[in-house]
């Protein structure tokens, strides 16, 4: 008998710490990591919600939201790949043509 | 027959829009007959409207037709209406009958010039600007009027504006006759606050009515006056007439002799029951009539150029209407006026013809014995300079007579006295101009000789018209010594100018002064008969003795040079100090700044568009922060 | 007994998430990573989703991060990343974070009460889940499947090796 807002607390703290993550790391693979932290956070929140509301749209949308977010796994870790063939360096400063 | 007088302003009017707006396609033929025929259609409605005039008894009078309500602002409004009364109808008759004159005389003139059709442009114009000036019946558009003589003045003077000379002159006439308008506008303020309206009716009603204090008076004719000095070319604001000689001669002619100068004269006696109110006033415009009278005389003595000595002679004639006005003799400025439009014009259309057939020559030193060569013109000429030395049985005794007479009787001794020093200057420096041109051995450029020739009909007709009535048009102001009743022109004008107070003269004292007035006229041109012609060494031999005296006058005392010093240049140095403090540094200074600013900005921002993810997800997160604190808050 | 393993699990998931942020190297990046998710599945599965705590282990951990890790080794870097040179935007979003948190408990504060417990009734089974999907969501569900795909198709399209003329 846990009280739900326990959960909803370690669900900000888990965004949080992914916003952190996001921030400080230099390395495009890992910042991609801190997003999917971000997005489990979400996830937990969404379940949480589901239970307090003793429904169970939420825990469809976090199938959907897993779904999905697989899929843009795929195709960012795709463009990773291409963009570290073009640039011997997964850096994220050097990535930079946009500038100015 | 006076129904419709309100057109005689209006005429001139559509010409002249019909010129500015198409006259860059009609022909030339076209172009002289509209402008001509507008000018004499007016002049027929003014003859009309004069017959009918006679019929309409005094209390009638003035008859006003208004147009249309122009400003309504407040407690003030005025009308665009007209005015007939005897008063504007004199000037109305002067304008457009010696205009029309003008108008041909100028086709035959300007036959060569490019600028043909913006000449007629504009002297259509100035005509239509004049008669609103004379037949407006309030204040604020005989202002409108004024302004509009003062503009065409200024585009005529500098007709030929690629002449240095000639759009130097015209800056100068504009900027002058603005320092008089300055006064003039300051007095029309006081007018309508003090009184009310604008309407002359209106005025003459509240001054009958004791309503306005003498001091009040004095101030408001004063201003008023010092607009009529800067219009009228009279001390100090004349500067500008000798240099409006630049613009074409029948421009000199209408604008700078027969009407525009004449405004001033013709505002006085519209006013006349203001300054005869204030004594001050007209005591201040008497005085500075007769300076300026025989100040210009003195000028016109030593002059080279024909046309310069007829500016001076305007000048000093211009003196002798303003003391006319000055002692209460409204009527004999007003005939003074009158008879000057006649021969001043003949004067200078005359002075056209001598050039015209020299080629442009207008040094009189480059003249001489040109009476064989020019049949019309030396006695048309001639017929002017007796009219305007005062010999008697031409118009000019007639209105100048009258002038000193009454100056005389109102016991303005000392103003009678400039006046007849003034007339015997008058007579010397006219027939010192006479004598130099047609008399004497030929001192012609051959090449100006060559091409000798009488003008054109189209030019002397004009010349004999106002020959005729130089001579005969004195005769409608006989002196007082035929009789009260002789005089018919004050007569015409006493529903507007009340005659004054009667004059007590015998009439063994009346003779005498009309002698005095002949034999000074005959002395000046005996006097300039021996300078010029019987022994001609006499005026070389006169500068040599009095070297200092000759080159004063000749320099015109040196006032142009004063002006310039004083003011001119001191503006110049003033809008230089303002140049380079404020508009350089203020003005350019903030727009320069505004770029610069806007560019420092950007760059300041630019790090926003550093090309890194994480920049722009910083922004985002800070973004959201903020949405979720207002959302919170 | 509960309480217990929400408090393992959870210290389980931050740690692990801490893990990743302080490590420099990208492999065990991805470890770490593991086992959060899967922490995260147990917790799922505590909150009366058994379903989707299946279904996280097996997407997530088991399928993402094992892409991950191939990823990681087909880049093959030599050394890891040190972390970065203190730009003032690392200070920027380190507060902002902050802020954030401190709004998101804000945020919330006035429904500690009243979102109520675990346990009670049962729910989330596989049959309620899927009769919901196939009802109310049949629409997002058909078009998840062709984003599925259009995600395989891209991945492979982008990836391919030009063939050498």
């Amino acid at each position: 008998m846990i009280p739900l807002s326990y959960f909803f607390g370690l669900s900000i703290i888990l965004f949080v710490l992914g916003i952190v993550a996001f921030f400080i790391k230099r390395d495009l693979i890992t910042m991609f990591m801190a997003v999917e932290i971000m997005l489990n956070a979400a996830n937990l929140a969404f379940i949480t919600l589901a239970k307090a509301a003793n429904s169970l749209h939420g825990q469809v949308i976090v199938l959907f939201v897993i779904t999905v977010a697989a899929a843009e796994a795929a195709v960012g870790l795709a463009i990773i790949l291409l963009v570290f063939r073009q640039k011997k360096s997964i850096k994220a400063e050097d990535m930079r043509l946009m500038n100015g | 027959m006076t129904e419709y007088f309100w057109l005689i302003p209006l005429i001139p009017g559509a010409s002249t829009f019909i010129l500015a707006v198409f006259g860059r396609w009609l022909p030339k033929k076209y172009v002289s007959w509209q402008a001509c025929l507008s000018v004499f259609a007016s002049f027929l409605m003014a003859v009309a409207s004069f017959l009918g005039l006679l019929k309409v008894s005094p209390e009638n009078l003035p008859i006003v037709k208004s147009l249309f309500s122009w400003i309504v602002s407040g407690v003030f409004s005025t009308n665009l209406s007209f005015q007939l009364d005897p008063l504007s109808m004199i000037m109305a008759l002067v304008v457009t009958g010696v205009g029309f004159l003008i108008h041909v005389y100028s086709v035959g003139y300007m036959a060569r010039d490019k600028g043909y059709t913006r000449y007629f442009t504009y002297l259509n114009l100035f005509t239509f600007a004049m008669l609103i000036l004379v037949m407006a019946s309030n204040i604020v558009l005989m202002f409108v009027g004024w302004e509009g003589v003062g503009l065409c003045s200024y585009l005529l003077i500098g007709f030929w504006f690629e002449k240095n000379s000639a759009a130097n002159a015209g800056k100068k006439a504009f900027i002058i006759n603005r320092i008089g308008d300055a006064a003039f506008i300051l007095g029309v303020f006081f007018l309508l606050v003090n009184i009310g309206s604008g309407e002359f009716k209106a005025i003459n009603a509240a001054i009958g009515g004791g309503s306005v204090t003498q001091g009040l008076a004095t101030l408001m004719a004063l201003l008023l006056f010092v607009g009529a000095i800067g219009k009228s070319a009279q001390i100090p604001l004349y500067v500008w007439l000798p240099d409006a000689m630049e613009g074409p001669t029948p421009v000199s002619a209408l604008i700078h002799a027969a009407t525009m100068v004449t405004a001033g004269v013709y505002m006085v006696s519209r006013f006349n029951l203001l300054f005869t109110l204030s004594g001050v006033a007209a005591q201040v415009v008497a005085v500075v009539g007769a300076l300026t009278a025989i100040y210009a005389a003195t000028m016109a003595l030593t002059q080279n150029d024909i046309k310069r000595v007829l500016a001076y002679s305007t000048i000093s004639q211009i003196g002798y209407m303003f003391i006319g006005c000055g002692v209460g003799a409204y009527a004999a400025g007003m005939f003074h006026l009158y008879t000057h439009a006649f021969f001043k014009s003949l004067l200078f259309l005359a002075a056209g013809s001598v050039m015209h057939a020299l080629s442009g020559e207008l040094d009189m030193r480059k003249m001489g014995g040109l009476r064989k060569y020019l049949p019309l013109t030396y006695p048309t000429f001639l017929i002017g300079a007796i009219a305007i030395a005062g010999v008697p049985f031409l118009s000019g005794f007639f209105s100048k007579d009258a002038i000193l007479t009454h100056a005389f009787v109102q016991r303005q001794y000392f103003v009678w006295a400039l006046g007849i020093m003034g007339a015997v200057l008058t007579a010397f420096y006219m027939f010192r101009l006479i004598f130099l041109t047609f008399f004497g051995e030929e001192r012609l450029d051959s090449h100006a000789k060559q091409h000798l020739h009488e003008s054109p009909r189209v030019m002397t007709v004009p010349l004999v018209l106002l020959a005729f009535f130089s001579i005969v048009a004195g005769y409608v102001g006989l002196p007082v010594v035929f009789g009260e009743k002789a005089n018919l022109f004050t007569r015409f004008l006493e529903p507007v100018i009340k005659p004054g107070h009667k004059a007590q003269l015998t009439v063994s004292m009346e003779w005498l002064l009309i002698l005095i007035s002949v034999a000074v006229a005959l002395c000046g041109i005996y006097i300039a008969y021996i300078f010029y012609l019987k022994s001609p060494r006499t005026p070389h031999v006169l500068v040599s003795r009095f070297p200092k005296i000759y080159k004063l006058l000749y320099n015109k005392y040196y006032v142009d040079e004063i002006y310039n010093a004083i003011f001119v240049n001191s503006a110049i140095k003033g809008s230089e100090v303002v140049y380079d403090n404020f508009d350089l540094k203020v003005i350019d200074g903030t727009i320069n700044g505004t770029a610069a600013a806007t560019g420092f900005t950007g760059q300041l921002l630019s790090f926003l568009q550093s090309g890194l993810v994480k920049d722009y997800a910083l922004v985002l997160l800070l973004g959201v922060v903020i949405f979720l604190g207002y959302l919170l808050l | 007994m509960g309480a217990f393993l929400f408090f393992l699990l959870a210290f389980i998931c931050v740690g692990s998430v801490l893990g990743m942020i302080l490590s420099k190297n990208q492999a065990y990046n991805a470890l770490f990573l593991v086992l959060a998710f899967a922490s995260l599945g147990g917790l799922f599965g505590l909150l009366d989703a058994p379903f989707i705590a299946a279904v996280q282990i097996i997407i997530y951990a088991g399928a993402i991060m094992v892409l991950f890790i191939f990823v990681i080794m087909m880049i093959n870097l030599r050394q890891g990343l040190t972390p970065e040179k203190k730009r003032w935007t690392l200070f920027l979003s380190a507060g902002l974070a902050v802020i954030l948190l401190v709004e998101f408990i804000l945020a919330i504060r006035g429904t500690f009460s009243a979102l109520g417990h675990t346990g009670g009734e049962k729910m989330g089974t596989p049959t309620e889940l899927g009769r919901l999907l196939f009802t109310d969501y049949l629409y997002p569900f058909e078009i998840t499947s062709v984003l599925i795909i259009a995600a395989l198709v891209g991945a492979i399209v982008l990836v391919k090796k030009k063939e050498k003329e």
